[in-house]
């Protein structure tokens, strides 16, 4: 593969945030975040609802601009001005968005490849490559076989696994050093949830970074290396693999939610 | 992704078979609406559609009206309006008239309509993309002030351009190909064609059909949503201002009020194709006949002896025929849409 140098494999952290902050109007959904993710290291990425975690990954992933802060990708600074969601793409950061992320009303052949399409080069898309590979995922990487969903199919006939196996299949395909999960396991059905920690996995296996972020603590304390904690905006603690037991981590979480309901009383 | 995702081939594998695909041809329903349409003209007026100068006066006088309904299906695909079009005909007619009257160059007159439709676009477009404003409303405001210029400029005057009968511009613009096919025919058939194929298989159309689907899954696919939205204006306007140039070049003459009187028809004719005012979702062989069937019905009605003023309840019932047709055989998500926006309790 053809490495440019903004894409070379000399680095320590694919992804470096530095005193990160942002604000939805008066809503300050993150606040200073510091953190840095190794170049083959599984993070989970904990918290309560509207810690700020979907937030801290859009930043990350060019979706948003942040209020204030830094980004060092492969250890280099990015210009805010020409960080997009297309330059991660270039960058080889691949998202699982939590919210939805699939145009329902178009195929599934054009899901896979909007916004990075194979293209002739006056733009026009070659239909047929797509198509096949489209199928192929399918087949190959997801295993969907004999259930009448192809490469045509539409989204909106699809249930919520297959949606978001559509997600994790196309983030496999477009084989990339970051990998990011944004609750990909909710609503789905045990089978289904454990082919996404076995992604996970694979990931970790393949010498590749992923951030995860997740509900269930028993599957993230068991996959990750490190976990980073977020609460109402900010990173509360950083824990590594081994030294907290999964008892321990729900009784820190516990605690910290009372703390929260303590303060937001108080 | 489930264990019943990877079972056996069963029956239900077969859900994307051969007999579905045929009632997927692209704009099927409307083209029989427009095949029975036709049907009932020739039955009720046999010497008029029995014969050919009817369908070559068709030819005349909707390739303005398509150009243009080409140009709001992508708009409306998109999830957006424009109502400004009427306006770039006289805005962009009277760049053209001023070119060929003050300076004799009917070329220039041609660049400066296209130019001045672009202008008219990048206007509507900053406004949409930049700064949010819903289009629906933002164009009736410059529908009233491009209008308004055109005017002003004009004084309200029209502008007779005999002068170009014969020209080579009308010949390449409103001439008679082997002496019979109308010029502006075969302009709007190849724009269709071409338009077509930059929906349905260029990156632009992809993203026009995203942007307009869910304008978040748009953004967090890559897109640029601002700027393709710009773009999208923009080819609105330059499509008003060659739509603005067929009509004057074949009429002869400018006057400023040249785009009254299209502005519901170019509309219906997408909407009568099966275009979904929801966006996401579009059809160019859908506008194409449904803008024929609006040119022609009027033709047709007052050939058939009804009386003209009739004309424009048919039109309605057609409308209306047309596009429940196009719900009831299309997605029944529609339907439940519709239902929903109606309060009749569908589920949303
Ligand atoms: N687009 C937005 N506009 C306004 N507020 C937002 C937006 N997105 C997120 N927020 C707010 O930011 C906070 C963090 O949200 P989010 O990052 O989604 O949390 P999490 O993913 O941890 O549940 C919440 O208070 C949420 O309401
Ligand atoms: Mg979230």
């Amino acid at each position: 593969m053809d490495k440019q140098s903004d894409t070379g494999s000399d680095y320590a952290h694919i992804v470096r945030a530095e005193g990160i902050s942002l604000s939805y109007g008066k809503i300050r959904a993150l606040q200073g975040i510091n953190l840095a993710i190794g170049r083959n290291e599984i993070v989970g990425l904990i918290g309560d609802n509207g810690a700020g975690k979907s937030t801290l990954i859009k930043v990350l992933t060019g979706v948003v601009r942040p209020t204030s802060g830094k980004l060092y990708i492969r250890d280099k600074p990015v210009d805010w001005t020409h960080y997009s969601v297309r330059e991660a793409h270039r960058l080889r950061f691949e998202t699982v968005y939590q919210e939805k992320s699939l145009g329902e009303k178009q195929p599934l052949w054009r899901n896979i490849f909007v916004g990075r399409q194979i293209t002739n080069r006056f733009g026009f898309i070659k239909v047929a490559e797509e198509r096949r590979i489209a199928n192929d995922i399918l087949k190959r990487q997801l295993g969907f076989r004999g259930v009448g969903i192809d490469a045509d199919s539409t989204i909106s006939k699809l249930s919520g696994g297959e949606r978001q196996g559509i997600a994790i299949g196309r983030a496999m395909h477009f084989d990339s050093d970051l990998i990011i999960l944004d609750e990909p396991t909710v609503a789905l059905a045990i089978s289904e949830v454990r082919k996404v920690l076995d992604f996970v996995r694979s990931i970790k296996n393949s010498g590749r970074a992923c951030i995860y972020i997740e509900h269930n603590l028993a599957h993230v304390h068991a996959l990750a290396d490190r976990l980073i904690v977020l609460d109402r905006g900010r990173i509360v603690a950083d824990i590594k693999s081994g030294e907290m037991t999964l008892e321990e981590l729900t009784k820190f979480l516990i605690d910290l939610q009372k703390s929260g309901h303590a303060a937001g009383i108080g | 992704m489930s264990t019943h995702l990877s079972s056996p081939p069963s029956p239900a594998g077969r859900r994307t078979a051969s007999w579905p695909q045929i009632t997927q041809v692209e704009g099927l329903p409307i083209i029989l609406v427009f095949l029975v349409l036709v049907g009932l003209f020739i039955v009720t007026a046999p010497e008029v559609f029995l014969h050919w100068p009817i369908y070559l006066s068709f030819l005349t006088t909707v390739p303005p009206m398509l150009v243009l309904a080409i140009g709001l299906t992508l708009v409306v695909a998109a999830g957006e309006i424009d109502l400004s079009f009427p306006s770039t005909l006289a805005f962009s007619g009277f760049l053209f008239s001023v070119c060929e009257s003050s300076l004799g160059n009917p070329w220039l007159g041609l660049i400066a309509a296209l130019a001045g439709g672009a202008l008219i676009g990048l206007v509507n477009g900053l406004l949409v993309a930049c700064i949010g404003v819903p289009s629906i409303i933002i164009t009736i405001g410059t529908q009233f002030f491009w209008a308004g210029a055109a005017s002003i400029l004009s004084g309200g005057q029209s502008d007779a351009l005999q002068e170009l009968d014969g020209s080579a511009i009308y010949d390449v613009f409103a001439g008679n190909l082997f002496g019979f096919l109308p010029m502006q025919s075969l302009w709007a058939v190849g724009l269709a064609v071409f338009m077509w194929f930059i929906l349905n298989r260029h990156r632009f159309g992809e993203h026009i059909l995203f942007i307009g689907d869910n304008r978040q899954v748009a953004r967090v696919a890559g897109i640029n949503v601002m700027r393709e939205t710009v773009k999208l204006f923009v080819l609105m306007g330059v499509l008003g201002g060659f739509a603005a140039v067929l009509l004057t070049v074949e009429n002869l003459n400018y006057f400023s009020t040249q785009g009254q009187g299209y502005l519901l028809p170019a509309l219906a004719g997408v909407f009568i194709g099966g275009t979904s005012v929801f966006g996401g979702t579009a059809t160019i062989v859908g506008t194409f006949f449904g803008t024929f069937i609006i040119g022609m019905l009027e033709a047709g009605i007052v050939a058939t002896g009804i009386a003209g003023f009739w004309v424009q309840a048919i039109e309605g019932i057609v409308f209306v025929a047309a596009v429940t047709l196009h719900l009831l055989m299309e997605s029944p998500g529609k339907l439940r849409q519709l239902r929903a926006l109606a309060g009749l309790g569908g589920r949303p």
